[in-house]
């Protein structure tokens, strides 16, 4: 077992099959390769794991990480959820997108340790037992991708956008600010999933699929 | 990434006592400083994480001003409704700031203290006084597109990137702070961002051990509030040119103006003899004329960015035709 996961947490049958075969890799001192790595030169001094426990897509998770482990490294390298990408790894891409307590946040710009007690939804968590959420059908319904390589920031952000809309959250492009619920146009669409770059240019078939996720006419 | 100890700070007094140890910064949405430390142009030897610290909330003042918690994300600021109705230029600025991921996380305190996105100052491999004084400066005779005009040093050409704190001067906000001994302080915005002459690492008047707890903002002063940003793509780029403005008019002669211009120096530069000419004039040719002058006195280009100069008086042009309606 790796002992980064504590013995006492849930293992479920992706865990064993993919966390067990990292274990082999990571078992010697528990930090992934990257953090290893970069450490300082005076690694006898340097600061031990800490423990942080995540609800990632609703399941319990302790685990002994380096300070340094970002939030994204902790869900691919140490839970073996690789649905999150690491695309620029600075912020500036967003397939790195998961929502964290129902609000769309890079993974990649924040440390796992910050979220001590936080609920994560990934990519992993959206369909409700082998259904498809429905952002992630009207994805697959409107072609909105064709690497695919940012379709999981895309469809998590999205989610999350949606989130804010029904909230009434304005935008840059909003015209009235004062409006309670502005309404989500095409344009509106697009200035909120700015954060999410796409480099095979699937944008107008990504704005077909929210609109569709967003009960509009497509 | 360099290796740090992490504490997460349970009361304000542990957090400003750990900061008073060298090495130590505080973490609080991280997104520049994480940036920043994978980059190693940041290295501290312990983050302090302020973030379960009661300071989320945005208050009513009993002058009928705003009191904004240091942690209150930049999207939760610019969706409050009393920030809607009476502060749009606030509500403006945060939404034209970087993408709704990073609004989630970044916080008031934190838009503050964010780090300029010089190139140069990113790159450990070539010289930057900023990063590492007494190296030099590439910019200046480097790619200085998104360099200042206004307020630079021989030193150091970089620009402050906020958009939020363009607004927050335009409105006259005033940063509350303690420090380790529990004293508190309350900093104009003015006076907060220094500028860089010989010393361009000490970006604030903030001293080591003082943590940003709340932005107060006044009573919303009369007239139509904008906030026009000029940049390379319509969304999720820094702003070239910027401007923060509150002007009061009627039948399209100018009242009074505030006007606080972004993108051009390294803080956000307002001009009061600039605004002085505003008081009473209609918005001509040569209004315009007089009043970017002003603005733009001491301006210089360094090359790649000459066009800043010409386009601060188009922008401030635009502006002022779209609060005066004429």
């Amino acid at each position: 077992m790796d002992e980064n996961i504590d013995s006492g947490f849930q293992v479920g049958r992706r865990e064993v099959l993919t966390v067990g075969t990292a274990a082999a890799a990571l078992c010697f001192t528990g930090l992934p390769a990257v953090a290893q790595d970069s450490g300082r030169p005076d690694a006898e001094t340097a600061p031990g794991p800490v423990t942080v426990e995540l609800q990632v897509n609703g399941q319990p998770y302790v685990l002994r990480l380096d300070p340094r482990t970002t939030l994204l490294d902790a869900l691919r390298e140490h839970l073996a959820l690789t649905g999150s990408k690491k695309g620029c790894d600075h912020g500036q891409c967003g397939a790195c997108t998961v929502l964290l307590d129902g609000r769309r946040i890079n993974s990649c710009l924040t440390l796992a340790v910050m979220h001590d007690g936080q609920a994560i939804t990934t990519i992993e968590g959206l369909a409700d037992s082998g259904t498809l959420h429905p952002m992630q059908a009207a994805f697959i319904a409107h072609d909105g991708f064709q690497c695919g390589y940012c379709t999981s920031g895309q469809i998590c952000s999205a989610t999350g956008m949606l989130n804010e809309s029904r909230a009434g959250m304005p935008s840059y492009v909003t015209e009235n600010l004062a409006q309670a619920r502005p309404e989500l146009t095409d344009v509106e669409i697009r200035e909120r999933m700015s954060g999410n770059i796409c480099r095979c240019a699937a944008y107008p078939n990504i704005v077909s699929a929210i609109k569709q996720a967003a009960g509009l006419p497509t | 990434m360099k290796s740090f100890t992490y504490e997460r700070a349970d009361t304000l007094a542990r957090a400003t006592t750990s900061l008073a140890k060298p090495g130590t910064k505080v973490i609080a949405g991280g997104t520049n400083l994480l940036d920043l430390m994978k980059l190693q142009v940041e290295s501290p030897s312990q983050l302090v994480d302020i973030n379960r610290l009661p300071l989320d909330k945005i208050e009513d003042t009993p002058d009928g001003g705003l009191r904004i918690g240091a942690t209150v994300r930049n999207s939760d600021l610019a969706a409050d409704p009393r920030v809607r109705q009476r502060y749009g230029v606030l509500s403006r600025a945060l939404l034209a700031g970087a993408s709704a991921q990073l609004r989630n996380k970044a916080t008031t305190g934190g838009n503050l203290l964010q780090r300029t996105r010089c190139y140069y100052f990113y790159d450990v491999t070539k010289p930057c006084n900023k990063r590492n004084p007494g190296s030099g400066c590439a910019a200046l005779g480097g790619f200085n597109r998104v360099h200042a005009i206004l307020g630079a040093s021989d030193q150091c050409i970089a620009t402050n990137p906020s958009d939020m704190a363009v607004a927050m001067r335009a409105l006259d906000a005033s940063v509350e702070t303690v420090n380790g001994k529990g004293e508190s302080r309350v900093i104009p915005i003015a006076d907060l961002h220094r500028l860089p002459g010989s010393t361009p690492q000490i970006e604030t008047t903030l001293k080591a051990d003082e943590i940003i707890t709340a932005v107060t903002v006044p009573p919303p002063p009369p007239g139509v509030q904008i906030y026009r940003k000029v940049r390379d793509r319509s969304s999720y780029a820094f702003a070239l040119v910027s401007v923060a403005a509150i002007v009061e008019s009627s039948g399209g002669r100018i009242r009074s103006a505030r006007v606080a211009f972004g993108g051009l120096a390294p803080k956000p530069w307002r001009v009061p003899q600039a605004e002085q000419k505003l008081a009473g004039a209609s918005v001509s040719a040569e209004t315009v004329n007089v009043v970017a002058t002003a603005v733009l006195d001491g301006a210089r280009g360094y090359g790649s960015n000459d066009f800043k100069i010409p386009l601060t008086r188009r922008t401030l042009r635009a502006v002022l035709v779209e609060a005066t309606g004429t």
